[in-house]
């Protein structure tokens, strides 16, 4: 493909998740961080977010698997996801989080369980995304091309 | 500040590349966060503000970092929530031991953690995520910090010498400059220092002198020091000459000596707001535990600079009175207690005797908690100190709730006890014997009251920064206290060295209801008076106290500080009383500008005095006594 045509499916894509609330300004943030003497910050990052991800949402798993739910260790997980998530701006990732938070207030072991699906649905999807994202990165550094910055 | 003056100063940053028109370029910041992508990401971002980063995700190796670079870091970032230590305990430990600026950070943007970063000491909290604009900024936390330093020690230099000894300002000063740059540094220092003096008076308390802490043993050779010269006539040269401590400058001292005059002063104005420092929160004098704060945490808090200026008060009687007995150490300020008692003048006194006899090292701020007070006396005390409530002493206006409390606290259990306990156990957790425990946990509940400091935490390890948070004794605030028992710096606000008399009153016997007045104790009810707050009934109670000798003024307790006075000023008995001048540490002397009108006092000591104390919940929340309720 050719770099211009990668970049613009680049472009829209990216554009595409900032308006369905994917990502918000935060992966803006990071984008900008992006340099010669970092190239591949953004790749690096969230590579580093999916690790720790999947390391807290096994955690949950078997936290609210226990007999005894200790619902104060789940807010501290979740705490910490709200935490990384908004750090990239995965934003849908993290208004979950919230919502979780709130039901843990309330000790409801059934609740927090359905927020932990919840959760766990949007981190997959976001996961999906920005994949599919840094993909076409790849695809434009490996045509020779630089990545766009993004306006939004 | 225009960050060009200082770059002289800059220069000197230990990064040692004499850089010094890059500044902000080149500073040294740790980052702190258990979250690997957070922790990457601002990694990035300082290094794009042209900072010199080193990340690390655990506290006790920030910790151990520090230590080993003492001077290699100019500024520390931390998470809050981390599964090693807390957040604001490494904040803590920070401004104890390095005094840097330390900003803080969390996903959790509620209210009461924001305090908490505030009361500890942070000067700074930043919201995840974190922009790149926050961080761009961060710079000016160091400057600030070094610019009060040096603000600081000029105004100590002109401010509280009375000798009046400029010249070494500088000298301190030095490690931030290097050699080439010091001339410009001072001049541009002293420039500095002239036009700001003014402003500085409310500073300098706070602002520490470049590291030093004052420990326990060191504040006990000032104190004694002091005591010796008399207070009227220590000076910061002779003081640094009994002293006789290598590596001590006239500054340290001078700003020190500050800082205890303004402690005295609150023990004596605070009015015992019930509790005289701690926890005597301003309507309920919670006897919080505050004692227990030893002067020692109260100082290093101090020094450490984390005690904003109001606290500073508190703390620095706390600090200074590291309460040897643990129980008054809690030096609540609690500003608003209008109540407490206004035996802060009893209590100074107290506490002076105390010190004295108690022979702990310690400086036992504790005032009013005469050591030698028998239980007899403190029994006298003790019913005095019932009346508290209503004493409340004509001197402050305040409603004395706290002052009841504080009197009630008095617990028989020997000082010394306490004050050994106290000297060993940093913070509150004092001694066991004296029964409360002074707790740091206690305290913080009062303490925080006033300033709105959380965490008032008497810590353990003398970090009271924050003298303001001091008493808020009534509420039970204990619960905000951090699990922790350290102080945070931040939430300074106890004194716990006001306990002194709490200790007196709990020297008293149970028959203090204040004991379990708790004001904030999360320690028992025992008789132990949390230390602080109990002395002030006690003392108030006690009949044939010669409040005149006291001259602790009770005043109204301005704020924070919780005033042990209130027990002091009481006549605890005329035994104690006498004990206690005769101790008097010499602070009594200037200190207590306002004595309350003792005979005031001693009447409405007298008066009511059984009744007053309405023993108060375990908790000491003071609440339960409210002096309004007492029956006078």
């Amino acid at each position: 493909m050719e770099v211009d045509q990668l970049q613009r499916s680049f472009l829209e894509y990216t554009n595409s998740l900032f308006r369905e609330g994917f990502l918000d300004g935060q992966f803006g943030q990071l984008q900008l961080l992006q340099d010669e003497s970092n190239p591949e910050f953004v790749f690096e990052v969230v590579s580093l977010f999916f690790e720790d991800s999947e390391r807290i949402l096994n955690d949950l798993t078997l936290a609210l698997d226990q007999q005894n739910v200790d619902f104060k260790k789940i807010d501290a997980h979740v705490h910490q996801f709200k935490g990384s998530s908004s750090s990239i701006g995965a934003q849908r990732v993290r208004n979950a989080c919230i919502a979780f938070r709130n039901f843990c207030e309330g000790q409801n072991v059934e609740a927090c369980r359905r927020c932990l699906q919840q959760v766990k649905q949007e981190y997959l999807l976001v996961k999906t995304k920005l994949e599919a994202l840094l993909r076409l990165e790849q695809q434009i550094l490996a045509a020779g091309g630089v990545i766009p910055m993004l306006d939004s | 500040m225009d960050p060009m003056s200082i770059s002289t100063s800059s220069a000197s940053w230990k990064s040692g590349d004499g850089v010094s028109d890059q500044f902000p370029a080149g500073l040294r910041v740790l980052v702190v966060d258990d979250d690997p992508t957070c922790l990457r990401i601002l990694e990035k971002m300082l290094r794009n503000c042209l900072y010199e980063v080193t990340k690390c995700s655990r506290a006790e190796v920030a910790l151990k970092l520090l230590r080993d670079n003492k001077d290699g870091f100019d500024v520390v970032i931390s998470d809050v929530h981390m599964p090693d230590m807390d957040g604001f305990k490494l904040l803590e430990h920070i401004g104890l031991e390095m005094d840097l600026p330390v900003i803080m950070m969390s996903a959790d943007d509620s209210k009461n953690v924001v305090m908490k970063g505030v009361t500890h000491g942070a000067c700074d909290y930043l919201i995840k995520p974190v922009r790149m604009e926050a961080l761009k900024n961060i710079w000016q936390h160091v400057v600030r910090k070094k610019k009060h330093e040096w603000k600081d020690k000029d105004y100590e230099q002109s401010g509280s010498v009375e000798d009046g000894e400029r010249q070494q300002k500088p000298s301190e000063d030095v490690d931030y400059s290097s050699s080439a740059n010091e001339g410009n540094w001072k001049s541009s220092k002293k420039r500095k220092d002239e036009e700001d003096e003014g402003d500085e008076r409310d500073d300098t308390s706070t602002l520490k002198k470049p590291r030093v802490v004052w420990s326990v043993e060191l504040h006990q050779q000032f104190v004694t020091a002091v005591n010796q010269l008399g207070i009227d006539k220590a000076v910061p040269k002779k003081i640094l000459e009994l002293m006789n401590v290598p590596g001590l400058t006239r500054e340290n001292v001078a700003s020190h000596l500050q800082k205890y005059r303004l402690y005295l002063k609150r023990l004596s104005g605070q009015h015992h707001n019930g509790l005289g420092n701690s926890f005597m929160g301003p309507t309920d004098p919670t006897f919080g535990p505050m004692s227990s704060l030893n002067g020692l945490e109260l100082q290093a808090l101090t020094s450490t600079g984390q005690l904003p200026p109001q606290s500073l008060a508190t703390i620095q009687a706390a600090a200074l009175g590291r309460v040897a007995n643990n129980k008054s150490a809690v030096s609540v300020p609690l500003v608003d207690q209008r109540n407490i008692f206004s035996f802060e003048s009893p209590k100074i006194r107290f506490v002076e005797g105390q010190q004295q006899h108690n022979n702990n090292k310690q400086v036992n701020l504790l005032h009013g908690i005469p050591t030698n007070m028998d239980s007899k006396q403190l029994a006298a005390l003790h019913q005095s100190a019932q009346s508290f409530g209503n004493i409340n002493m004509p001197i402050h206006s305040q409603s004395t709730q706290s002052n009841s409390v504080m009197g009630q606290m008095v617990q028989p259990q020997s000082r010394a006890q306490i004050l050994n306990e106290i000297n060993g156990s940093h913070a509150l957790n004092i001694p066991s014997s004296v029964g409360q425990p002074v707790f740091s946990q206690a305290i913080p509940s009062a303490v925080l009251g006033r300033n709105g400091i959380d965490n008032v935490r008497v810590q353990t390890h003398a970090s009271v920064s924050q003298p303001s948070a001091l008493v808020d004794f009534s509420r039970s605030q204990r619960a905000e206290f951090p699990g922790n028992n350290t102080f945070s710096k931040g939430s300074g606000g106890f004194i716990p060295n006001y306990d002194v008399f709490s200790d007196l009153n709990q020297n008293r016997t149970d028959d203090w209801g204040l004991q379990s007045v708790g004001s904030a104790f999360d320690a028992p009810q025992h008789s132990n008076l949390q230390g602080r707050l109990d002395v002030a009934p006690s003392v108030l109670v006690q009949p044939g106290f010669s409040s005149d000798q006291r001259r602790g003024h009770v005043r109204t307790p301005s704020g924070n500080k919780v005033a042990f006075s209130a027990a002091d000023g009481l006549g605890n008995n005329t035994n104690l009383g006498q004990q206690i001048k005769a101790e008097d540490m010499g602070f009594q002397n200037g200190l207590f500008p306002d004595q309350f009108g003792q005979d005031d006092l001693m009447s409405a000591l007298l008066k009511p005095q059984q009744e007053g104390l309405v023993p108060v919940e375990s908790d000491f929340g003071f609440d339960g006594y409210h002096l309004d309720n007492l029956p006078v």
